[in-house]
């Protein structure tokens, strides 16, 4: 496919992508003007379900901010809920007990998989294959009936509390997760099969929605998308938190920078997660699960801290400002997705729409967390 | 990358800054250093404003490396040097000091090519006249991060493609992270 428009007349039409549309996965519009099927121009236009979240962080309490978190990114809400308490642990000076630093770990891997797993789903749907998002949706609701049995909720978690977790985990959980790994390693190689190695995907996603390093760079992409431009960047091996250095996994990583390349990354990413989740369970400590003093008034030393977590699509950061109050004085989410995408209209130009859909896809946007 | 020439040249334009700024406000009386602001007291007066200049501060606290304060004209020069040292623009912010009649413009910067290293670079501007030149033309990704501050705060990024509402509905006529917003 050549990624050059063909006509010469400058007769260009504008295109409206969205704000409802099936593949932009949520609220988002996408101004596009074409020259006949070629993208010359694609303007995102977002703020559709803009909620102040930022806002929202001033005039609560620390802990009333907690649930919050569950609601930027729904499909791994447990990383952002990670962020969130690590940060105002570190703030405040909680230690975390040990196991659960481990139930963090294992629940978080777990959210992971699952989003990745309903990104494979959506994105090969989108590009016109519909019998992976039923297998995919199979394997997910198996991680969020396990979830659902020490969180509470399906999506909207709000599990982690300042100085550990909500509840302990029973050994039912964890014999759970192992069956669920068990099952998964005979459905990956499945899906490769039937996905992977099909010659239409490869087709539609081999060389289409190039993007380098360096742009990743300008942009401040990260994740899946900057992985996939062949960098070996993830914030659980670059800027290690919680137990992570204790595990022994790798970062997949991929020099193509082409749609090929991200979603080969997610999908030996979700391989590298289960690793991780099988160590963490033939590790997990016995103990509390909430540190013993946590004050109900946390009142952080004024100044301002940052802390930054891998998310399932890249780093998620949060800026917390504190005047010595029980309430931030500002509180900023940088949310991966807003920088994946911002790349999406410099990369798109030429691209055939059909491609910048399938470019789009791979991206894994989530689009609440872009608006926040 | 090289860490020491980064915080050299960081340095040397703070302390252009600096002299500038002496030289503008001989008269007036010069503020404390504050220095690390954890160590105030619990119910001191609102610490002074920084003055400018790099601070090297506790990673495992604060969670950067390097802690730059310059002046709002010289953030075009920060972001060229970060980005020769091959760094990355995380995000843009801003945080409303209204007791000091200023608003702060706050710059994110981490290195993706290698052991982590983060820099936080800021610059305060008058809060009548926020102002302060764009860094898109250095970062690409700046654009949007911009102009969600220019929503958030109504901070003007001289020399802005687009510097329009991004998340906010094109009609608003409100910054709701500055501190007298009352609502809408």
């Amino acid at each position: 496919m050549s990624s050059q428009p063909l006509s010469q007349n400058q007769e260009y039409f504008e295109l409206n992508l969205g704000p409802q549309h099936p593949a932009t996965h949520g609220v988002l519009r996408v101004k596009l003007l074409m020259d006949g099927e070629y993208i010359v121009d694609a303007e995102p236009v977002l703020g559709y379900i803009h909620r102040m979240h930022e806002l929202m962080g001033e005039n609560r309490s620390w802990a009333q901010y907690l649930p919050n978190m569950g609601r930027l990114d729904y499909l791994s809400a447990l990383s952002y809920n990670l962020g969130y308490v690590e940060l105002v642990e570190k703030m405040a000076g909680i230690e975390v007990p040990e196991r659960a630093e481990y139930i963090r770990v294992i629940t978080t891997e777990m959210n992971r998989i699952s989003s990745h797993l309903l990104w494979f789903g959506a994105f090969v749907l989108d590009l016109g294959g519909f019998t992976p998002l039923l297998y995919a949706f199979d394997d997910r609701e198996q991680i969020l009936d396990l979830l659902e049995s020490v969180t509470g909720s399906r999506l909207t978690y709000c599990y982690y509390l300042f100085g550990g977790c909500y509840n302990d985990v029973e050994d039912d959980f964890l014999s759970g997760c192992l069956a669920f790994i068990k099952r998964m390693r005979t459905r990956l190689p499945m899906y490769h099969n039937l996905v992977t190695k099909n010659v239409i995907l490869r087709q539609r996603l081999e060389g289409v929605g190039p993007v380098s390093a360096e742009m990743c760079r300008k942009y401040g992409a990260t994740g899946p998308v900057l992985r996939g431009s062949g960098i070996h960047y993830d914030l659980r091996k670059n800027e290690p938190y919680s137990i992570y250095p204790e595990l022994d996994f790798d970062v997949p990583v991929y020099p193509e920078g082409d749609s090929m390349a991200r979603f080969m990354v997610r999908m030996d990413e979700m391989e590298q997660s289960m690793r991780i989740i099988e160590q963490a369970i033939a590790k997990i400590p016995e103990g509390p699960v909430m540190a013993e003093k946590v004050p109900k008034m946390i009142k952080p030393a004024a100044g301002d801290y940052y802390h930054a977590v891998e998310a399932a699509r890249g780093t998620f950061a949060i800026r917390a400002v504190s005047d010595g109050k029980n309430q931030a004085y500002r509180m900023k989410l940088r949310s991966p997705t807003f920088s994946n995408l911002s790349l999406f209209q410099e990369a798109s130009r030429g691209m055939l729409l059909a491609d910048g859909l399938a470019f789009m896809g791979s991206l894994d946007l989530v689009i609440p967390e872009i608006d926040r | 990358m090289n860490k020491e020439n980064v915080i050299q040249e960081l340095q040397a334009l703070a302390a252009e800054g600096m002299a500038e700024q002496r030289e503008e406000a001989s008269a007036a009386p010069v503020a404390e250093p504050a220095g690390e602001e954890e160590a105030k007291p619990k119910k001191a007066l609102p610490p002074e404003p920084r003055r400018n200049g790099v601070l090297e501060v506790e990673y495992a606290v604060r969670g950067v490396h390097l802690d730059v304060q310059i002046k709002g004209d010289q953030v075009v020069r920060a972001a060229q040097i970060l980005d020769e040292a091959g760094m990355t623009l995380e995000a843009i912010t801003g945080v409303d000091w209204m007791k000091d009649q200023e608003l702060e413009v706050v710059y994110d910067y981490s290195y993706t090519g290698g052991p982590c290293f983060r820099v936080v670079v800021r610059a305060r501007i008058p809060r009548h006249e926020p102002t302060i030149p764009t860094v898109s033309e250095v970062f690409a990704g700046a654009n949007w991060h911009e102009r969600e501050t220019f929503d958030f705060f109504g901070i003007h990024f001289e020399g802005h493609p687009q510097l329009e509402y991004l998340l906010l509905p094109e009609d608003c006529d409100f910054h709701p992270l500055l501190k007298d917003f009352k609502g809408c």
